[in-house]
């Protein structure tokens, strides 16, 4: 086969809800483990997931997605990418479906900062897809870090109304990182349009 | 060799922003999003390098029957046996090779084997209900199931859900990520589903469809139904205009 000489446009699959029954197929055994358990200088971020009444979600399912320890990713998209991660077992890929408590957690690194094409700095961070019944198409928002001088410059946070912008950083919680996700209402975090 | 080193210029492929297809968030035909739907409106995220990858998972995320889900018990679930095959594409017709592909559903009286479904459809003892695949380098995928059911809900009276099977894409970036259901041809429960119909636009509505393919029916053995998925494709950018010269 042979690609064709001028791409045709398609028509994208829509997007529909995970449903209620997610928990029987997406969970991995291995998902909270962005890195292998026991990573030196490693982070557990865990938070939970609101609806507009301020109850939890126990039917959702929260994703990361982000940069190594030196702001690269094991990708070809990646101009400056590495085949070798940091630190060793990085998968960059964290998935963690809710508890009846609407809880959902990552063992992870802070990943590196990370340039842009027009020369600006991103500050550490990590993209969020939260999946759920009630949600017919995923919700995007991002994981920033507390107390990050380049929070300031990052080009997307910085364009946050301030009044919002702290549902983005996570905080420091015993063990660890908080980061809760609200869907709805006067916490609501803010999500994005991808 | 230079003896300036220095990172070359950052370029990254932007991935089309396409309004009309997915179903808006707030649907109060289907109830449930009426708390879990956000009010404000989203930011426009820019595709920079987190937005432009993603993870690869394939053969390593796995196992034996995988692919098959009439094969993953002792014996043999009751239903129709039915071989459901496809492309997973880019907005360009371009395949996603390599690419995760997991699958789940309800067997064929149309109840889940999870917890929270306790409606009286009975279980299948030898029906889980998931699957995983993984894209040949075509973007092929196939597997190998029973035609679930459909199933009850409690979102309007006498509600039901028409026959599907629940799809997780990775595709290549973050931005393709998707999580979706395929239909069944003909249902007479189309109409009458807010979930299916929170997707407005017809045309859009109907890709969720697969078709019947005699071609893949084999004889004395199972049904056949394909179904191309159609993931984000990219904007043109300098680079590609280049590559296309030649």
């Amino acid at each position: 086969m042979t690609e064709p000489a001028s791409p045709r446009r398609l028509g994208l699959t829509p997007s529909q809800t995970v449903g209620p029954f997610l928990a029987i197929a997406l969970p991995w055994d291995d998902g909270e483990w962005v890195v292998p358990e026991g990573t030196p200088g490693a982070v557990r971020i865990s938070g939970r997931l609101f609806d507009g009444a301020e109850a939890v979600i126990p039917d959702g399912i929260v994703e990361t997605w982000q940069a190594d320890a030196e702001g690269r990713f094991v990708h070809p998209d990646d101009p400056r990418g590495t085949t070798d991660p940091t630190p060793a077992g990085f998968r960059g890929f964290g998935r963690s479906a809710t508890d009846e408590e609407g809880r959902w957690s990552v063992f992870t690194v802070v990943p590196g900062r990370l340039p842009t094409p027009d020369g600006a700095t991103e500050a550490p961070h990590l993209d969020v897809s939260v999946f759920a019944r009630g949600l017919l198409d995923r919700v995007v928002t991002r994981i920033y870090f507390p107390d990050d001088p380049a929070n300031d410059t990052d080009p997307v946070l910085s364009r946050i109304d301030p009044a919002r912008r702290a549902t983005l950083v996570a905080t420091t919680v015993d063990g660890g990182l908080g980061f809760d996700v609200h869907l709805q209402g006067e916490h609501e975090t803010v999500f994005f349009d991808l | 060799m230079t003896d300036q080193p220095s990172e070359p210029a950052l370029r990254l492929p932007a991935y089309r922003r396409e309004a009309g297809v997915h179903p808006a968030l707030n649907s109060p035909e289907y109830r449930s999003t009426g708390l879990r739907s956000p009010q404000q409106p989203p930011v426009v995220l820019p595709h920079l390098l987190t937005e432009v990858t993603g993870p690869l998972f394939g053969h390593d995320r796995v196992a034996q029957h995988d692919d098959d889900l009439t094969r993953q018990y002792p014996g043999e679930p009751i239903g129709q046996r039915i071989t459901v095959t496809g492309r997973v594409l880019d907005g360009d017709g371009r395949p996603i090779p390599d690419a995760l592909v997991e699958v789940w559903q309800a067997n064929a009286s149309g109840r889940y084997r999870h917890i929270v479904d306790q409606w009286p459809g009975p279980l299948d003892p030898n029906f889980g209900g998931c699957g995983r695949v993984v894209t040949d380098s075509n973007g092929n995928y196939t597997f190998t199931t029973i035609k679930p059911g459909a199933y009850p809900w409690g979102n309007h009276p006498n509600a039901w859900r028409p026959a599907h099977i629940h799809f997780s894409l990775f595709g290549r970036a973050f931005t393709q990520r998707l999580i979706t259901q395929m239909y069944f041809p003909g249902d007479p429960l189309f109409p009458l589903d807010p979930i299916m119909n929170s997707v407005r636009d017809e045309k859009a509505r109907l890709r969720m469809v697969s078709t019947y393919d005699h071609e893949l029916t084999r004889e004395n053995w199972s049904l056949g139904f394909r179904w191309d998925i159609v993931l984000r494709g990219r904007d043109a950018t300098p680079f590609e205009d280049e590559a296309d010269d030649d």
